[in-house]
Parts: C-alpha cells; structure tokens; sequence
C-alpha cells in the first residue's frame, strides 16, 4: 500500500480504534462491577466536550506539553505502521510522556507537582520491558526495523513467549489500571494520585485523552506484532492482552510505587533477560 | 444541537463540595455512584477537581470560613458550568440558619441554576437536579440564557 495513504488512514482509524477500546472497557468495568455503565462511546463525548470548555491555563507551556504529547503519540504510531526504527520509536514514545510529565511540573500545585513525581516512577517501571522486547527482535532478525519482523516466516511468539506477560503489564501501567495505577486511575478521580491532570483543563485534556486513543493502539499494535503471520490471531493476542488488564483492574487494589518499581525491575526485567538469554543461546538464527 | 452540544449534553463531570452539611445529603450523592443508581450511565463522574468539572453540587450551608473556598472552587470551573444546591441547608441554611456563623443558603455567595430541596433529598432527585443542570448548561452555553451575575457582596471573600 502506499506509505501516504497508509499512513492517513492510521490517523483516522487509530483514535476511532482506540477510543471505542476505552468505551468498551469502561462499559465491561461497569459490567464487572454489576453496573449498566455508559455507551461505548463515553470516551468521544468526554473527548467533544472537553474540546468545547472555556480554555484555562496556568502557563503557556502546558499548551506545548499536551500538543507535543499527542503528536509525539500519533508519529510513534506512524513510525510503527510505516515499519520504521523500533528503538527510535520508543525514544519518540518516552520523548512524549517525559513532555507530559514536563507539563505536570510547569505548574506550582503540590498536586500537580506530586502526580508528575509518580508518573516518572511508571516511566522508570515500563520503558525496559519495552526496550528489552525490540532487543529480542533484534536478536532474531538482526535489525531494529518493524519491517523485518515482518519479514520473518514464524511469530515472535514462539521464541519470546515471556514478552507476552511483560508487554500486558506495560499496557496495564500504561493505561494506568490496578495494581499499577500509582499515578492516575480511571475509578478514582477524586484522589491525590490523578494529579498530574489536576492543572489540565478543556482542550489540553482533550488533547492528552486522544493521545491516549493513539498509543493504546501502539501498546496493542506491540502484542499484535508477536503473531504477525496471522493477523486474526495477532488481533486476537491483542485483546486478549487488554481484557486481560480489565480484569487485572477489577480484581486487585492499588499496591505502593516502591511495589511497582522493584516488582518490575526484578520479575519483570529477570524474566525477559532470561528470555532473551534464551534466544541468544540456544535459538539464535546463525548469519 | 450540534455535535459539541450533544458531548456536552452525553458527558457533565461533577464536583462535590459539602460547605458543612451534617453528611446525610453527602451519602445521597455518593449514593448516586453505586450500583443501584449508577450516575455513569449518563456520562457522569464525581471529577473531584473544578478544573474538569462541568457541574457544581453543593450541600450544607455556607459560613464564614468556607465561603471563600466555595467562591474559589466556583471560579475556578471552566464555562460553560452549572451549580446545584442540594438539600435544606444549601438552599436556605435549613436546621443551622439561625447560627452565629451561618450565612444561609448557597445562593448569596454563588449563583445557583437548580435547587434540589430534601432533607435529605433522595437519590433520584439529586439526578433529576443534574440532568437538569445539564440542560441549563447548554441553555447557557448556546447564548440563550446568560451567565447569572455575581451579586453576593465581597465581605466575605
């Protein structure tokens, strides 16, 4: 297909994608909960109207942060369904979130200032399991590109099963879901932990929200690519990666960020060093 | 109505602030959130921040001290917004309206759009005062009704 044409319709149907994701989880939370829950399309009405509030800000910077945040979003995105530099996408992924959490700190509210603080703490937990997982394509085909794990005749799946696990857990931090919602949580508006979206109002929220909508769709295209040979089966790993965070949500309370850190950084990172030592070793592709 | 006022309409984020209620009008809003009566199904969320919130709920009367904090958590909520007063107490002081420190209802120190009387009021009419808070909004959002002016005096700010 043609990279210009591929690439608008990323741009259209990932938010459509993304957003109609988030409303189904919120409805099977509610559902989970024996509540009737909102329409599935809560998230683009909470979207629309956020768009048409009087705008506020504390500074002029925070405008920047929520822009730079949904565009560094929407080219990592990009990058992934162009099949560009994985590790470079991943920099461009971490270059947003760091502007969030910039964003966060431009502003003197102890809550907003608090909130950041957190939010760098779920940075500190996720991004090696990410970067660990294109080192594992790299070790299998050589290359950081996304093309040439297509390229490859067998899904990543077999030889990287653990980066199943570790990449539900990103998406469970990511999405900011129990246990690991130590900076945000979609149930708890009113606590201290959201506060790095206390100081963003109207149309930066908006913003940030279908930035949101954009790397859910990334987060889920990473689980899809461990079964690329098939796509119904990718989409169906996917999924089943994302319910399964639900019901990790639903199920468990919020644990410390001390928990989070060292949980990850010990059975995370062991376990997908050990799965990488795995592939170096034994399963290697000589070239 | 247009596709902004439809969102608008499908999604009011509340903010609650209890001036100095004696809890029972408190528990009813909360009530709102269970199973039972699931506000969500509406698009609503009790927010917790002015910053996001689209309506005010207030119960409990107002006093000197919190007067100032209920003025500043009314500013500092984007338009378009609406107020609510729930219960006896947020529309005129109810049981406290003769105390030395009472200032009465919500009214005189910010302009409210629906009152909700009840002591406590149910569940249900805190809803039906929110939907029609919604209503209002859009009322004020489309330029029909215009934003009430501030007539409570600064003495206690």
């Amino acid at each position: 297909m043609n990279p210009i044409a591929l690439g608008a319709l990323t741009l259209v149907i990932a938010p459509i994608l993304g957003g109609l994701l988030m409303g189904l989880d919120r409805r099977i939370t509610a559902r989970l909960q024996n509540r009737l829950g909102p329409p599935i399309l809560q998230p683009f009405y909470d979207v629309g109207k956020l768009m048409g509030k009087q705008p506020v800000a504390c500074n002029s910077f925070q405008g920047v942060a929520a822009s730079l945040y949904l565009m560094t979003s929407v080219l990592a995105l990009l990058m992934f369904v162009l099949g560009q530099d994985l590790l470079v996408l991943l920099f461009v992924l971490a270059l947003g979130a760091v502007m969030l959490i910039l964003g966060g700190f431009s502003v003197k509210s102890p809550y907003s200032q608090l909130g950041s603080q957190r939010e760098v703490l779920q940075m500190l937990a996720y991004e090696p399991l990410l970067v660990l997982m294109v080192v594992g394509v790299y070790l299998q085909t050589g290359s950081f590109s996304a093309n040439s794990v297509l390229a490859l005749d067998r899904p990543l799946l077999l030889t990287m099963p653990i980066f199943l696990v570790t990449q539900t857990l990103v998406i469970g931090i990511k999405l900011h879901k129990s246990p690991f919602d130590v900076s945000a949580s979609h149930h708890a508006h009113q606590e201290l932990v959201r506060g790095i979206y206390t100081e963003f109002s109207g149309l930066q929220l908006a913003l940030i929200e279908l930035a949101h909508f954009y790397e859910l769709v990334l987060l889920l295209g990473f689980v899809w690519f461990l079964w690329h040979t098939n796509w119904l089966v990718g989409a169906a790993l996917a999924l089943a990666a994302y319910f399964s965070t639900i019901l990790m949500d639903n199920v468990t309370a919020r644990m410390t960020w001390r928990w989070l850190v060292s949980f990850m950084w010990t059975w995370g990172i062991g376990l997908a060093v050990a799965n990488l030592a795995a592939i170096y070793f034994m399963l290697r592709v000589p070239r | 109505m247009g596709i902004l006022g439809k969102a608008r309409a499908k999604s009011p984020w509340i903010l609650h602030f209890d001036a100095g209620a004696c809890n029972g009008c408190d528990i009813e809003v909360i009530a709102c959130l269970t199973p039972v009566y699931d506000v969500e199904r509406f698009g609503m969320m009790n927010i917790g921040n002015p910053k996001h919130a689209d309506i005010l709920l207030v119960t409990g009367t107002c006093n000197l001290r919190n007067a100032r904090v209920l003025k500043n958590l009314y500013a500092q909520m984007p338009e378009p917004k609406a107020v609510v007063a729930i219960g006896a107490c947020a529309l005129s002081g109810g049981v406290f309206h003769e105390c030395y420190n009472v200032l009465g209802g919500v009214e005189g120190i910010i302009p409210v759009d629906v009152w909700v009387p009840g002591c406590a009021p149910k569940p249900e009419a805190i809803i039906e005062g929110a939907v029609m808070a919604v209503q209002r909004m859009q009322e004020r959002a489309s330029g029909k009704v215009q934003p009430p002016e501030d007539e409570s005096e600064d003495e206690h700010a």
